[in-house]
């Protein structure tokens, strides 16, 4: 049975292709192709009908945003979803901090839903929408 | 021209790798040797992309234009002496000398001072101030661990000479190396799955079998009782360290806590009346603790994984506790993976010029610290600052959404050799040498290790470094208070300023405490 | 350069053996001259006021990778003494480790000038030299952690201690260093898998030699080195109940090499080391045996490591004695940090307090020392700061020396069972000012080799401190009180010919000089290929980047000296 939602915990951390992707340049392609990306278990894929590589939107209580949707091969994670440090994965990390200066950058509930229609919008753009500048 | 330098320092993560070696020609590096991925999509590609700041840009009706140094220092300083309360943050990809300056730049402002600390290993630091430490250089781990525990952490990915150059996979005087054994792993693993292919081939209905979600699908605990090495990883997820080492717990995620709490419980041989904490069966941990307790020489290495989840700083602090616990019974170090080159620095020059790691204010004219109330998030989230200097950091990236909307209400400079994300947002956007390639300076090592970074190529033309455009800053913001003063007296307002102590209130702080 | 003329004070020089003379003393270009002409001077008068050279300290954690870290771990000290930006002087914070430019502040409103940092782990020298570049006012110079290097292990093991000083020559270059300092030798290097040596006899781990070969064998390439300061020596078994014996033993074992001429080695902070009793429980002084063995002997010198009775930390290089500290129990925060191939580390925050039996007998350890000692050129005031107490208390000491008053006041509120064993009732010995002077300044200057220091001769570095203590008219053992706060608070404190202080108040923050010696021997050692080999498998730094470069020194001075070997 396809669903419409999944609800799963956030996991941001780093990868090496995000690494080396910051490192070319934040403007470069391996960076937007490293980055504005989320990686499911290939369960939860299923679950949601979806293919490697399509849009999905994941939304916190902070905000919203679309990425590509990949899979995850090492190991299962079902139940979560990883998404490598960077601006698409802060546009919905929230600024609580427990009191002690270190925000909410991961393991809080999501809902990630297919948005086969919404673009993934470019460092720029992205900028421009959430920043205006 | 082509020139070999060696032994040059990467500025990548807290490893800072000092082996490399760097072909330099007609000024431009064309090959690298020995660095990682990272280090090489860095020192060989990188630095000189198309994304380079060439020229200072200053913001005006909306547009960044190309100005002269001159009029960028001026107009930086002009914004953070207008300034009631400015943040300054960053400084993590800076030398130490550069941090220096920063700090004397922050005294006389009066303004926040703080470094990316604060959003990486900040609650380790706290851990730190609650319960101590108890750690050691990278090199006494490599000579003498034999157990080695990743938590929370993914060195393949954040640190990825980490394992090769510091834990499993390095020759020490008492350890041997750990690799071999892991490329016969490799190639054994290779040879099941071409058995498996076989068998695949031969039977007409081949189901993989279902992955329950269990720390024991993946952990085939008779790899715990060899000889030698042994490398354990826990996290919320089998990453490609995890792939590497003996024995892998999948935790569930903000369950760290009650993992440190069951392992304390067991190396204090108490007994547990539950068959599973945080995911993981309890005969499991029991087998990890005896592990522990055998070892000759244990290092625990921790991630973000701890200090962003839920319990922050206190996971850190059971993590710190269990290794002090486990010293009563054999020799055990923990450390963390501190990311940024140098943000060890960071914290330990505001440290030795303040007494403080980070989360400082200097707005009474002397060192204040208290992360929650002058962290940088915590700051922007509550709108405090009316003009942040970031520098050598990329908080456009790296911040949370809502603390970049409030600090964007207000101006903001940055120093940063490229046009990263905050540069892109900067009102006054100064460009800058690459340190540790065109600049040479210091840098700290995750255990606190003091290395020096190289100069192995010429900056473009005009462009200064950020220790020289701090200190220019420091200077103009000292000349127009100066003229200000003199103008207050011209006046004949007598200035209740004290020298850096502006007045300074939290706007919402009560509103949030009611 | 200004000239400087020092008029009608009471001068105290007791390495020239000026006992309070009414006499001038002349400043030109940064030295003290024989006379400048009153025209010209600026000229200073501090009729009845007490004038000797600059205060030398011998043993001062001011700095380095220990120090930053006992910074770090202690924001709740740090909050209690918050220092205030001026118009010249930085911000900072105290209380017990203050941070770099309050450090030199608080020396030099003491009348101090040259502090030595003494513990500094080689690898971690470039930190140690960015924080002694940012504390002003005073001449500094770090002692390099060598007693369990693994190159001189081996050396001293193989007896081959011609290339062990070859090699120690080159580390003391190479980490810009002024002395060879040896902690628990042996101790560390066994701490490397959580154990330690328990006498001079233990075999070290791994390594076929005893903590009594590497203490001797040190000397020994000490002496061939010529090296100006003699070994500084942190014993075995520091702070264990019973270890007077050990520190007998250790000087026992240097009678050995002493050659008659000049002190062979120097233990420091040997109060930790003067416990008897076979437990805590029948923690006693074992002041006198000490005392009366260094009477007996002329090879060594020591310093004391005093308890003041302040909320402080201890770090030391003794990384297992840190752990059996915390074992203890009742310390919240440990730190342990060892330093690959060469050493440990520990600290914990400890408040010394007086109605702590162990503690008080403590103190009074210190003190019965400092008086039983007959001969003050033998052993020197220090709180092994921040160990003891931190350096700023050091008029609290001062007090308790040459006031048996003041000494009566702090052991009448000291915890009863301490009080009972003290022996400080039986002693009258009150110390001069010229005495005081040794202790603090001449002695110091002299176990260290500073030729130029330490005193107020001609040729001397003008370093002065002038302190509002009228020696004719004061009696300073009854008024012990306002003599301590005149220790406290110098009138003048003058550095290099400039005036940094005046009323208690800093004037000038010139940088000091970082001191460090330039150890030249006949053949370099074997630098070669087989060695940086060797030093890829040792460290996880390459040979390139490990010396210290001249970048770190911000004020140099180096000091050259030939090797015999």
């Amino acid at each position: 049975m396809v669903e419409q939602k999944l609800s799963v915990t956030l996991i941001t951390g780093r990868t090496i292709d995000q690494g080396v992707g910051k490192e070319l340049g934040k403007g470069s392609s391996e960076y937007f192709d490293s980055v504005a990306v989320c990686f499911l278990d290939p369960v939860d894929i299923k679950k949601l009908g979806l293919k490697n590589g399509a849009n999905v939107q994941v939304t916190s209580p902070y905000g919203s945003v679309v990425v590509k949707v990949k899979k995850y091969t090492h190991g299962t994670m079902s139940g979560m979803v990883f998404m490598p440090c960077g601006l698409w994965a802060n546009v919905i990390c929230g600024t609580d901090t427990d009191s002690i200066g270190m925000p909410t950058f991961r393991g809080f509930t999501v809902e990630v839903e297919p948005a086969p229609d919404k673009p993934v919008l470019t460092l720029d753009e992205l900028l421009k929408q959430e920043f205006g500048k | 021209m082509t020139k070999v330098i060696g032994s040059v320092v990467c500025t990548i993560c807290g490893c800072l790798c000092d082996d490399l070696e760097v072909t330099v020609e007609n000024n431009e590096i064309i090959k690298m040797k020995n660095g990682c991925a990272v280090c090489e999509a860095k020192m060989v590609h990188g630095y000189k992309s198309e994304e380079r700041i060439l020229k200072p840009h200053i913001r005006k009706n909306g547009k960044l234009v190309p100005v002269t140094i001159d009029e960028a220092i001026h107009e930086a300083a002009q914004i953070l002496t207008d300034a009631k309360y400015p943040l300054l943050f960053g400084w993590t990809s800076s030398a130490s000398e550069t941090q220096h300056v920063g700090v004397e730049l922050a005294e006389e402002l009066g303004s926040a001072l703080d470094n990316c600390c604060s959003v990486c290993h900040g609650p380790s630091v706290m851990a730190t101030q609650e319960i101590g430490i108890p750690t050691a250089t990278l090199g006494q781990i490599r000579h003498r661990a034999d157990l080695i525990i990743y938590w929370a952490c993914n060195p393949w990915s954040s640190h990825p000479r980490h394992v090769e150059r510091y834990t499993a996979f390095t020759e020490g005087r008492f350890e041997k190396s750990e690799f071999k054994e892991y490329v016969q792993k490799l190639k054994a693993k290779a040879s099941q799955k071409k058995v498996a292919a076989a068998i695949r081939r031969t039977q007409v209905r081949y189901q993989s079998p279902s992955r329950p979600k269990s720390a024991l699908v993946e952990a085939p605990p008779q790899t715990l009782a060899k000889e030698g090495r042994k490398m354990v990883v826990f996290d919320v997820m089998k990453t490609m360290t995890a792939e590497v080492a003996d024995y892998f717990v999948q935790v569930e995620p903000n369950r760290d806590y009650e993992i440190f709490g069951a392992l304390r419980c067991l190396v204090n041989d108490q007994e547990l009346d539950v068959d599973t904490v945080g995911g993981v069966p309890v005969d499991y941990l029991k087998e990890i603790a005896d592990v522990m307790v055998n070892a000759e020489f244990g290092a625990i290495f921790f991630g973000l994984g701890l200090t962003q989840s839920i319990g922050r700083f206190r996971n850190v602090e059971l993590a710190i506790a269990l290794t002090r616990d486990l010293n009563r019974k054999t020799k055990f170090v923990v450390s963390p993976m501190r990311g940024h080159f140098n943000v060890t620095g960071a914290n330990t020059v505001f440290a030795w010029q303040t007494g403080y790691p980070f989360a400082l204010d200097f707005s009474q004219g002397y060192p204040q610290y208290n992360p929650g109330e002058f962290t940088a998030i915590d700051l922007l989230r509550r709108g405090d600052n009316d003009a942040t200097l970031v520098i050598s950091a990329d908080p456009g990236a790296h911040f949370p959404k809502g603390a970049l909307q409030n600090m964007l209400k207000y101006p903001l400079i940055t120093i940063n050799p490229d046009w990263n994300a905050i540069s892109r947002l900067g009102d006054v956007v100064f460009p800058t040498q690459w340190c540790g390639i065109e600049q040479a300076g210091t840098a700290y090592r995750m255990d606190s290790v003091a290395i020096t970074l190289k100069k192995v190529v010429e900056a473009p033309k005009g462009v200064p470094s950020d220790e020289e455009i701090v200190r220019r800053i420091l200077e103009e913001v000292r000349v127009i208070k100066a003229k200000k003063t003199a103008t207050d007296a011209a006046d004949g307002n007598v200035s209740q300023e004290m020298v850096g102590s502006k007045k300074r209130r939290s706007k919402s702080i009560e509103k949030e405490m009611y | 350069m200004t000239e400087i003329l020092i008029k009608n004070g009471f001068v105290f020089d007791p390495i020239n053996k000026i006992d309070c003379q009414k006499m001038d003393i002349a400043i030109k270009d940064g030295k003290i001259v024989k006379k400048v002409s009153e025209s010209n001077a600026k000229i200073i008068d501090v009729s009845g006021l007490t004038v000797m050279a600059g205060g030398v300290d011998i043993h001062s954690h001011i700095a380095g990778s220990e120090v930053n870290l006992g910074r770090l771990i202690r924001p709740d000290d740090h909050v209690k003494d918050v220092v205030k930006k001026t118009a010249l002087t930085r911000s900072g914070t105290g209380y017990s480790i203050p941070t770099t430019y309050v450090t030199g502040y608080r020396y030099s409103k003491m009348g101090y000038t040259t502090v030595m940092n003494p513990s500094m782990a080689a690898m971690k020298a470039k930190h140690a030299h960015e924080e002694l570049n940012d504390i002003p006012l005073i001449d500094k110079a770090s002692f390099t952690l060598l007693g369990d290097w693994w190159f001189a292990l081996e050396n001293i093991a193989k007896g081959d201690f011609k290339e062990c000083a070859r090699l120690v020559a080159w580390m003391i270059r190479s980490t810009r260093s002024y002395a060879i300092k040896i902690v628990n030798p042996g101790g560390l290097e066994s701490w490397g898998f959580g154990r330690n040596v328990h006498s001079l006899d233990d075999e070290v781990p791994n390594f076929c030699l005893t903590p009594r070969d590497i203490i001797i064998g040190m000397a020994k390439v000490n002496t061939m080195l010529n090296m100006p300061h003699t070994i500084h020596l942190h014993t075995n078994n520091l702070g264990v109940p019973g270890n007077y014996k050990t520190t007998i033993d250790t000087m026992r074992a240097l009678e050995s090499v002493y050659q008659g001429d000049k002190p062979i080695g120097h233990i420091t902070h040997i109060q930790f080391s003067s416990f008897a009793g076979d437990n805590w429980a029948h923690f006693k002084s074992g002041a006198e045996e000490i005392a009366n063995y260094l009477n007996a002997h002329n090879h060594m010198t020591v310093d004391i490591g005093q308890i003041t009775f302040a909320d402080t930390t201890t770090m030391t290089a003794d990384g297992p004695f840190e752990f059996a500290l915390y074992e203890l129990g009742g310390h919240n925060k440990w730190v342990n940090s060892d330093v690959e191939t060469e050493s440990s580390g520990g600290i914990i925050p400890f408040h010394f307090k007086r109605k702590n039996a162990v503690n008080a007998i403590q103190w009074s350890i210190g003190l019965e020392l400092s008086l039983l000692i007959k001969d003050p050129w033998k052993w020197f005031m220090t709180t092994d700061h921040p160990n003891g107490g931190p350096f700023f208390h050091y008029p609290r000491v001062f007090a308790w020396l040459y006031s048996r008053k003041a000494r009566e006041a702090t052991l009448k509120n000291c915890n009863k069972k301490a009080q009972k064993k003290s022996l400080l009732p039986s002693i009258d010995r009150e110390y001069t000012l010229y005495e005081l002077a040794i202790v603090t300044r001449a002695g110091t200057a002299k176990a260290l080799g500073l030729k130029n220091k330490g005193h107020l001769g001609i040729g001397a570095d003008a370093d002065v401190s002038i302190y509002n203590i009228n020696p004719e008219t004061t009696d300073i053992a009854n008024t012990y009180k306002s003599v301590r706060k005149a220790f406290g608070n110098a009138v003048y404190t003058i550095k290099d010919g400039e005036i940094v202080v005046k009323d208690a108040e800093i004037v000038a923050t010139p940088s000091g000089r970082t001191m460090w010696l330039d150890v030249q021997t006949k053949e370099p050692c074997r630098i070669n290929d087989e060695m940086k080999r060797k030093f890829k498998e040792y460290w996880t730094i390459e040979f390139d980047n490990y010396p210290v470069t001249d970048h770190y020194i911000k004020v140099p001075e180096k000091i050259s000296i030939k090797a015999s070997v």
